[in-house]
């Protein structure tokens, strides 16, 4: 018999695991075994294949490279510092003792491509192809780190060589993104050296359906897709439904603006998505799945579609698993560009190959969802967070969070924060916390106005309101929701009637049209802040926005529409000052609105240079090396080039 | 079928008349078949719906009605690349509109516009997922991140 190449290869020809002929041990036994003979040449091979998919510090075993080819890394150059390693590993004659390990999204994508040294744990950040050769040589051959590569902190400028002393990492609790970046998520076996599919081991040997359920819902998981529904409860409707054909759905539809944790678990780690579902269903007795993603991730699509099979070819996806008698079939269905899809009653219509148009509940998909068969339908974060609560028990995991929302959480922080990226935490973390602390505070030394929370269903909470512990009912009785996680940071520079306006064109635009509350109020409504924006508000009009938000709340009949006015109703309650600013004083506070600026030049200031004549498009600036430029205010159409152009400072916009 | 023929069947007809039998009576085929013959003709003609309505046994209203439901499908014919240009928040508050802006100009389209030499189909769309590197675009599946309207030309040179 051939020798073992990866850790799913037989040990010997006494193993008899395959899909046909599965072994119930099989999980276990590629960890701690061989189990069913006793033979210390293959015990050697699994440890000896186990120690270089796990290093550990101060070994020799196990260099690796780790490099994060996620999305925002492959635009950042990724693939090239690749080749350049493979490259320059060959070149210093590395090339057999380290290994290039492309993984997934560590979230730290703004400071990408990002590179990690195993077992040594030293990071580099924003790394270039010339940087390479260095880095192998100071690393492998002289174990010392390349210090003026290494990430400087934007604020303290103090360098950071492992992720535990990188600030954005360092207050994190990473369970669900704990595999991200740190595993190819192309290989099934680096998820199985890290304890994947124990979770789902546990269930099948040990557990009844009933004794799944019950743990699940004594972890207190709530679901990660916007409304926090408890998910053992959501299980076990399913579960009592009659009938015996039964579906789950993982819903990767993830269309909030400004959210992408579900990308980052997809991409970093498929196979603990997979082991979710693997555990639902076998809780809910569905034995046929879908993952619902959106097109727009085509490396998540991927990914996951390598990972199906591999777990098929492993016998984790198919029939009788684990020799279990349990059988799960799963699919991935790629969305076709309808934000209201991430519905879930839109959904399945959309599986079902129709018109993705919510339906009105009940029934809910527990009893009649996909095909009309009783239907559950999880988030790609609530999916991932079963392994964890299954392998290591709901008291664990309830451990973190506050009294009713229980774990860790994925934000997704940008905007005008120093540290952009996904940050995870427990709940019950405070907004300061994470905009501050992780975050680092307001770019540029700007001050911070608000954070934009949920998406465009949730609402924009000031300073004030951000020593709220972040959980699902705190921040819906502040106006906002936890939502997908979506956290936008905004700055002095940023309007808030602009940012009304701005989610109600995105809901407007995406209503699926079925009913006229959601499909005509958002326009109208729209039409109201475009108005303000325009200068031409009249002072009834903040009224009329409440009346029409409540209507449209009250009236739509999915989620979309009725969470569509939240962004207008909580920035009335908590920036109502600059709404009013331009309706009586056609004033824009943040110098955003186009319409209420005026561009000037500082006579003072003006340098005669000329430049920004030059520049103007509308060709409404003149003067002459002997007189300061002036702007004709009346031709002006407000572009700001001027403002860019001049060096001297001498344009003033008001 | 003689050579000369042969020859004469357009490949993908062919194509298509194999997606379609590879999904004949698979339940919710629809848009997984639209999405794969798109990829095969650029963008789905009427008469590519009336054969899938047929090959499906879906009424071509229904067909359409779905074709023209979802962003993703185009009636009409796409330039050689697909740029979308993010939108979503993060991109808004960092300054996406002005990146538009700049796009706009260079290439002569708004939203949905085809360059007239056929070289680009410009959307916009509400995030492409790399936030963090706000504002982007996505060229093809391609993502570009921290734009500024001055980066712009150079990406655009580099697709033809
Ligand atoms: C307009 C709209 C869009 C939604 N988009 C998503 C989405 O992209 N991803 C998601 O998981 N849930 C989304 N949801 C919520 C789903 O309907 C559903 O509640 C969720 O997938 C349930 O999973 P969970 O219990 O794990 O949170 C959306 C809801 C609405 C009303
Ligand atoms: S609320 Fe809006 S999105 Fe939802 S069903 Fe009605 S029109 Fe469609
Ligand atoms: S804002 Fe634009 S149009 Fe107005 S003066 Fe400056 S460059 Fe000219
Ligand atoms: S660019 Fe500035 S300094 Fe030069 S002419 Fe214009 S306002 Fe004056
Ligand atoms: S893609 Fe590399 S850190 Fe996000
Ligand atoms: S908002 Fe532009 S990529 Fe997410």
């Amino acid at each position: 018999m051939e020798t073992m190449k990866t850790l799913l290869d037989p040990c010997c020809e006494r193993c008899t695991h395959t899909p046909e002929t599965p072994c119930r041990d099989y999980i276990r036994c590629l960890t701690a075994g061989p189990l069913c003979h006793d033979d210390p040449g293959c015990r050697a091979k699994r440890s000896g294949l186990l120690a270089e998919l796990r290093p550990t510090q101060g070994s020799e075993e196990g260099q690796q490279i780790l490099v994060c080819a996620g999305t925002g890394c492959a635009s950042s150059g990724a693939h090239k510092v690749v080749s350049a390693l493979e490259g320059e590993l060959q070149r210093q004659g590395l090339d057999s003792e380290v290994k290039v390990v492309a993984t997934g999204c560590h979230g730290f994508c703004e400071q990408g491509p990002t590179l990690i040294i195993e077992p040594a744990h030293t990071v580099y950040t924003l790394v270039k192809q010339g940087d390479v050769a260095e880095i192998v040589q100071k690393e492998f051959k002289e174990k010392q780190r390349v210090e003026n590569l290494l990430y400087q902190d934007p604020l303290t400028g103090q360098s950071a060589a492992t992720f535990a002393n990188i600030r954005f990492f360092a207050q994190q609790t990473r369970v669900v993104l704990g595999n991200c970046g740190f595993i190819n998520p192309e290989r099934i076996e680096e998820y199985i050296a890290h304890d994947g599919y124990q979770g789902i081991a546990k269930a099948l040997q040990e557990m009844s359906s009933d004794q799944v359920i019950e743990e699940v819902k004594a972890s207190g998981l709530r679901g990660r897709g916007g409304a926090g529904f408890p998910t053992g409860l959501k299980w076990s409707f399913c579960r009592q439904s009659a009938g015996e054909k039964k579906y789950i759905i993982c819903n990767a539809d993830e269309g909030d603006p400004g959210a992408f944790m579900d990308r980052g678990v997809l991409e970093g780690d498929p196979h603990a998505v997979i082991e979710g579902m693997l555990i639902g269903a076998y809780a809910i007795g569905a034995d046929e799945g879908y993952v619902y993603c959106r097109a727009e991730y085509p490396l998540a699509i991927k990914h996951m579609e390598i990972a199906i099979r591999q777990a098929e070819a492993a016998g984790l996806l198919g029939n009788n698993i684990l020799d279990s008698g349990f059988n799960f079939h799963l699919s991935i269905r790629a969305g076709a560009g309808a934000f209201v899809c991430g519905e879930e009653t839109a959904l399945m219509a959309s599986i079902e190959g129709k018109r993705g148009m919510p339906k009105v509940r009940p029934p809910f998909p527990a009893q009649s969802g996909l095909w009309g068969k009783p239907t559950n339908i999880n988030n790609v974060e609530t999916w991932a967070n079963v392994p964890h609560i299954l392998r290591r028990g709901a008291a664990w995991y309830a451990q973190y969070g506050t009294e009713k929302s229980k774990g860790t959480k994925i934000f997704a922080l940008t905007g005008k924060v120093n540290n952009t990226g996904l940050v995870e935490v427990p709940m019950g973390m405070s907004l300061r916390k994470i905009i501050f602390d992780i975050g680092g505070g307001i770019q540029n030394g700007k001050k911070f106005k608000a954070v934009q929370i949920g998406g465009p269903s949730g609402g924009c909470l000031p300073d004030e309101m951000l020593d709220l512990p972040v959980d699902y009912d705190t921040l819906t009785r502040a106006g906002a929701m936890v939502g997908s996680g979506g956290l936008v940071v905004m700055d002095e520079t940023t309007c808030m009637v602009d940012i009304a306006r701005f989610f109600l064109n995105f809901s407007q635009s995406e209503s699926c049209g079925k009913c006229t509350p959601c499909r005509e109020g958002t326009k109208r409504m729209w039409e109201i802040l475009d108005r303000i924006t325009k200068g031409e508000g009249k002072e009834e009009d903040l009224d009329t926005l409440e009346h029409l938000a409540h209507v449209v709340k009250e009236t739509s009949l999915c989620g979309l529409g009725q969470n569509a006015p939240n962004p207008v109703l909580s920035t009335l309650k908590y920036f109502r000052d600059e709404f009013e600013a331009h309706i009586r004083d056609k004033t824009c506070p943040a110098h955003v609105c186009a319409a209420l600026l005026t561009y000037t030049i500082d006579a003072e200031k003006c340098k005669k240079c000329g430049l920004c004549a030059r520049a103007c498009p509308a060709a409404c600036i003149s003067g002459d090396k002997k007189t300061p430029y002036v702007i004709d205010t009346e031709k002006c159409i407000k572009c700001g080039t001027c403002l860019d152009t001049c060096k001297f400072g001498a344009v003033v916009r008001a | 079928m003689c050579d000369v023929c042969q020859d004469l069947v357009d490949p993908k007809e062919t194509k298509l008349a194999e997606l379609l039998a590879g999904y004949a009576g698979q339940k919710g085929a629809l848009i997984p078949v639209l999405q794969k013959a798109q990829e095969i003709y650029g963008y789905l003609p009427a008469d590519v719906l009336r054969r899938v309505g047929r090959g499906l046994k879906i009424p071509v209203a229904r067909v359409y009605g779905v074709a023209t439901f979802y962003a993703q499908f185009r009636l009409t014919p796409m330039g050689r690349n697909v740029l979308r240009v993010c939108l979503g928040t993060a991109c808004h508050v960092r300054g996406g509109a002005k990146v538009l802006e700049t796009i706009e100009q260079e290439l002569g389209v708004k939203d949905g516009g085809t360059t007239e030499d056929q070289r680009f189909t410009l959307e916009i769309v509400a995030c492409i997922g790399a936030c963090g590197l706000a504002p982007t675009m996505m060229i093809n599946d391609q993502v570009h991140g921290r734009l500024t309207p001055d980066k712009v030309g150079g990406i655009l040179a580099q697709y033809e």
